[in-house]
């Protein structure tokens, strides 16, 4: 099978182990949600995914390569990582910042070619924040800086996109038109694995969710069979009900406040 | 629908880009400030050695190297004085402070970088205090090696010092290797003092003073091939790292997720500058504020790109300490005035309105 693999992946720090065997895929093609609560290891899966940190036991693939012992370079061209809280207190101009996303794409020590103006042009375009290309990063909006962000992994040109959080700091429109995006990258063939606190996107925009709770998969597979209220009652400690939207027919999560 | 081949290929579309982008004619963005500094640096240098008591034309100073540079046909030597004076003193002199200069000013551009910390600068891993125990063992105990190599030495042994205790306490991260290099700075300054304390008397005094605040005085062309070597290597291999320090903008998780190995990268950096910083230590003592406030202030006008700065740093930086030094002998003359002490001075209130006008953006 094409796409993400996490075989029993395991991390911690001193003797906590913050990622605790975890094994699930993500499809090719398709939209993951990684859910769980704060401090269940999100953030620490993907960057184990990412191979920022090494696993103290498991293996990731994508498709034929082992992303964990592949070459940093080869790795950096396959996959893009947009983090949870990514700032720089540098003047720099945005256009700037999403030419760092051509990187690996370029020798060391090599300045960036024509062909990765272009990349990083239509990445801005795509990630719908064209007119904020000659802007100082330092003078956007939350929203604006995470269109950036997406802008920049973009310009990397990934088989497999990493998103920790990606609707952080976005209102109702911004979150759904980057979702939308998403979907369109995956449609478009790449692999998206997206931490997601809001169930009730996930519920709307994800085909397939895996649970998170204390480093460990609680469940995994598609939307309908995870987001539901056993589930969510086990995992968050909270009550809901899972309603049908009526046009989409995609689930709702109504939450009881009692 | 999935193809899956991506490592041989170049990699040029965005994921799903139906049709193709237009890519915006972006030029040589500030390009043209790099042979505008070239020119203000070779300015610098012809006017600086023609200032000072003596008058010296900038045809004599020309006729003067030429003439030692094997040219000498092409045009009428000047007197012996005049002769010896530009070549024996001013030259070597202002080579120096060009050397020294480029390098402070390089160096604390990659140590701002790999820290991110605007506040880092060349010294912040306890390089000069180290350098300075050195300097004043020889200058006040008597210890019998030259006085540059006990620079280095003392430079080097801070060095190794800060990142074996960065090391110890858990890995050379930024934030722990800045503040490893403050406890051995500390405590070399602390040791340093103690020996001045001690020790000093008189002239010693004020010899070990000028060497602690910085100065090229009475450089030879020894101190020009120590220094502008250690530019020329050192310095060329810094500057060819601005797509690598590009990629640390957003820290190090980015940096690795762009595939540099962040960890060897920073630690052979690290390295570079230091032994790079302690060559200039070593033949000018330790000169402040060039290495804090260049980087800012050319920042300030070309923005944060690596690629741009790191050589227009070292060009301005040359500039800059070129003209501190003429400053320094002249503004007091016959007496003369460490250079430490006109950088400090320009720099202190130019890095207020620097900070200032980056608030006021
Ligand atoms: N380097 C580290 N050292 C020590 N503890 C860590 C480290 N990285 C993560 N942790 C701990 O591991 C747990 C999981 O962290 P992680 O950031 O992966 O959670 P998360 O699911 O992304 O949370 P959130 O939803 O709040 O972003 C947390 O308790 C965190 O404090
Ligand atoms: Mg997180």
């Amino acid at each position: 099978m094409s796409g993400l693999r996490i075989d029993h992946v395991s991390w911690g720090v001193g003797r906590r182990l913050i990622v605790d065997g975890v094994d699930c895929t993500a499809p090719a093609g398709a939209v993951t949600g990684l859910c769980g609560p704060n401090g269940s290891g999100k953030s620490s899966l993907l960057r184990l995914v990412a191979a920022i940190r090494t696993p103290a036991a498991g293996v990731v693939r994508f498709g034929e390569d082992d992303l964990t012992t592949m070459r940093r370079r080869d790795r950096a061209r396959a996959l893009a990582l947009v983090e949870q809280d990514a700032h720089t207190d540098l003047p720099l101009l945005v256009g700037d910042a999403v030419l760092l996303g051509r990187t690996p794409h370029r020798a060391p020590l090599a300045g960036p070619t024509d062909a990765d103006h272009a990349v990083a042009a239509a990445a801005l375009a795509r990630a719908g924040a064209a007119g904020l290309a000659d802007r100082d990063v330092s003078t956007l909006s939350g929203g604006e800086r995470q269109r950036v962000h997406m802008a920049r992994a973009l310009a990397q040109s990934p088989d497999l996109l990493l998103l920790d959080e990606p609707t952080n700091h976005l209102d109702v429109a911004a979150r759904l038109e980057t979702m939308r995006l998403v979907r369109s990258l995956a449609a478009g063939g790449i692999t998206v694995l997206a931490a997601l606190h809001d169930l009730d996107l996930a519920a709307s925009a994800c085909d397939h969710v895996v649970m998170l709770a204390e480093g460990r998969v609680v469940t995994a597979g598609p939307v309908d069979e995870v987001l539901v209220p056993d589930v969510v009652e086990k995992v968050y400690g909270v009550r809901c009900a899972v309603l049908r939207h009526p046009r989409t027919g995609r689930p709702v999560l109504a939450f009881d406040l009692e | 629908m999935t193809t899956t081949t991506p490592r041989t290929r170049t990699t040029t579309r965005v994921p799903g880009e139906a049709r193709p982008a237009v890519a915006p004619r972006r030029g040589p963005r500030g390009v043209v400030w790099i042979p505008l500094a070239a020119v203000l640096l070779l300015v610098t240098v012809v006017v600086a050695v023609t200032i000072g008591p003596a008058d010296v034309s900038v045809g004599d100073a020309a006729a003067s190297v030429a003439g030692h540079l094997g040219m000498g046909g092409l045009v009428e030597a000047p007197s012996r004085l005049v002769d010896a004076m530009v070549w024996e003193l001013r030259m070597p002199r202002v080579l120096t402070a060009a050397c020294v200069g480029a390098g402070l000013a390089l160096c604390g551009v990659v140590m701002q970088s790999l820290t991110r910390n605007p506040l880092a600068d060349p010294y912040l891993l306890g390089l000069s205090s180290g350098a300075s125990l050195g300097a004043v063992l020889v200058l006040l105990v008597g210890v019998s090696v030259l006085l540059p190599v006990a620079a280095f030495v003392g430079s080097t042994a801070a060095l190794v010092a800060t990142l074996l205790l960065a090391g110890a306490s858990g890995g050379v991260t930024p934030a722990r290797t800045v503040l490893a290099g403050l406890a051995v700075g500390q405590a070399a300054a602390a040791a340093t003092s103690f020996v001045i304390f001690t020790s000093a008397q008189g002239d010693s005094y004020r010899e070990v003073l000028t060497w602690l605040m910085g100065s090229v005085a009475g450089s030879t062309w020894t101190e020009v091939a120590i220094a502008g070597g250690a530019v020329l290597v050192l310095g060329g291999l810094l500057v060819s790292t601005g797509s690598v320090l590009d990629a640390f903008t957003y820290g190090d998780t980015a940096a690795a997720a762009l595939g540099v190995h962040v960890a060897r990268t920073r630690w052979t950096m690290l390295i570079g500058v230091a032994v790079l910083t302690g060559a200039l230590v070593a033949v000018s003592g330790a000169i402040g504020f060039v290495g804090l406030i260049l980087p800012h202030a050319v920042r300030f006008l070309t923005g944060a790109r690596h690629r741009l700065l790191l050589p227009l740093s070292a060009l301005f930086g040359a500039s800059f300490l070129v003209w501190s030094d003429t400053a320094a002998r002249t503004v007091v003359a016959p007496s003369e005035l460490p250079v430490g002490i006109v950088t400090a001075a320009i720099g202190a209130p130019v890095f207020t309105l620097l900070l200032w006008r980056r608030r006021a953006a």
